[in-house]
């Protein structure tokens, strides 16, 4: 599991949607900032997406993640508690006028990129976060950060290589010194043959460095189930339909597959769910994977004068006990 | 036209040494050598004169630093929950 760091820019979000972050670690408003720390740890323990199986775990750990980030924090706890009692989850919000602009931001850039725009609409998510050049002094000198995302694509793509654009977010360093979230685009070349939990890098194209070089960005590549080929590791299997005879006569078959369309050899006698390896068919490497082809028998259906009679030959004819 | 950048796979074949570790999961040296203690990661065998680690330390080491960081186990902490996170995820079948 991994986080996104990127996300996508949405303009003129002024309006978030109220986040109740007592709600969402499930204590009081009075409670105790040892109460506050004993419930956000248990909650970590059970949505924390490296441990939990829970379905959704990933989303309610950032909720959670984000509300201990804010009670657990005094300044921003009371800061919070000033908008009041009233408001509710998921209702539309915008900070009050009177909010103080540039007063309490000292997320790191990766930390915040995870938090919800309410998050941002109240302790500076996207606009004038403080850097470390400020807080440090400008001689300073730091490598940019790496950053981490993921990025989805296709078995087609993995099969073949693509070319990708991606949309980042990243913190920039103003004039001023003041962190300013800029979009980029970036064209990628994905080699042919990745695989689904590997790893890319684009060097020099994380966070900005001050003084000294950027930093990388990863990606962790996800691979999208396909509807017809199911993936493992580089080898692939796909399900082709057989009509009865085909299976119990053999002969050759035209197979599509993601290299182009094959012929196939179907040997005699062929029972149904049997598993052709076409060797060096899979997605490509070294070596490369195999492609399997698995025989799905399908029966005609019986809906005809014509096909009633040809089963009730079989029927009279063949000597046939599938239950013997 | 844009440039078009070339990425790098880091896959099975990809080799760091302790330093490109520690840079590559943002965590110090003196917490990665804690986990190498605790046996949460291990060098490749047969690298005598530098330590040198593969992309499983990687995902372990990036592993440990969100545990860490999110639920504040410590280095024999990590060990034990990625031991028995392992042991889970084996008698669910190898998914």
């Amino acid at each position: 599991m991994l986080y996104t760091h990127h996300r996508v820019y949405r303009q003129g979000a002024s309006i978030v949607e109220f986040q109740d972050y007592y709600q969402s670690l499930g204590v009081a408003r009075d409670a105790s900032p040892e109460d506050i720390k004993r419930s956000y740890r248990k909650l970590a323990r059970r949505y924390h997406p490296d441990v939990s199986q829970e379905a959704d775990a990933e989303n309610r750990f950032k909720e959670v993640a984000e509300a201990y980030a804010v009670l657990s924090d005094p300044e921003k706890r009371a800061a919070y508690d000033r908008l009041g009692a009233n408001w509710r989850a998921g209702q539309d919000f915008q900070p009050p006028p009177e909010w103080p602009q540039g007063q309490q931001r000292e997320f790191t850039a990766e930390e915040a990129a995870q938090f919800s725009d309410f998050f941002d609409s109240l302790f500076g998510g996207r606009q004038g976060r403080r850097g470390p050049a400020s807080a440090a002094g400008a001689s300073m000198r730091m490598r940019g950060q790496d950053q981490h995302a993921a990025i989805e694509i296709s078995l087609e793509e993995a099969y073949h290589g693509s070319t990708r654009q991606l949309s980042l977010q990243t913190p920039e360093l103003d004039s001023q010194g003041q962190w300013v979230a800029r979009e980029r685009h970036l064209d990628v070349r994905i080699p042919a043959g990745v695989r689904a939990g590997q790893q890319i890098r684009l060097a020099g194209q994380g966070g900005p460095g001050i003084e000294a070089p950027a930093g990388d960005l990863y990606l962790e590549v996800r691979l999208r189930p396909h509807p017809r080929y199911r993936v493992d590791g580089r080898d692939l299997s796909l399900d082709v339909p057989l009509a009865p005879w085909e299976a119990a006569l053999g002969g050759d078959i035209e197979v599509d597959t993601l290299g182009g369309r094959i012929q196939l050899t179907v040997p005699p006698n062929s029972a149904n769910g049997r598993r052709m390896r076409l060797k060096g068919r899979g997605l490509p490497g070294q070596p490369p994977g195999d492609l399997y082809v698995v025989l799905q028998v399908v029966l005609p259906p019986a809906n005809t004068p014509k096909a009633r009679e040809l089963y009730e030959t079989m029927a009279r004819e063949l000597a046939f006990n599938p239950r013997a | 036209m844009r440039n078009v950048m070339t990425a790098v796979v880091l896959d099975d074949t990809h080799r760091w040494t302790l330093a490109q570790l520690c840079d590559v999961c943002q965590v110090s040296e003196s917490w990665l050598i804690e986990l190498l203690d605790e046996g949460v990661i291990e060098p490749l065998p047969g690298s005598r004169s530098e330590w040198v680690f593969d992309i499983t330390c990687v995902r372990r080491v990036r592993r440990a630093h969100r545990l860490h960081r999110d639920l504040g186990v410590n280095a024999p902490g990590i060990a034990l929950a990625l031991q028995l996170l392992d042991e889970l995820e084996r008698l669910r079948g190898g998914r």
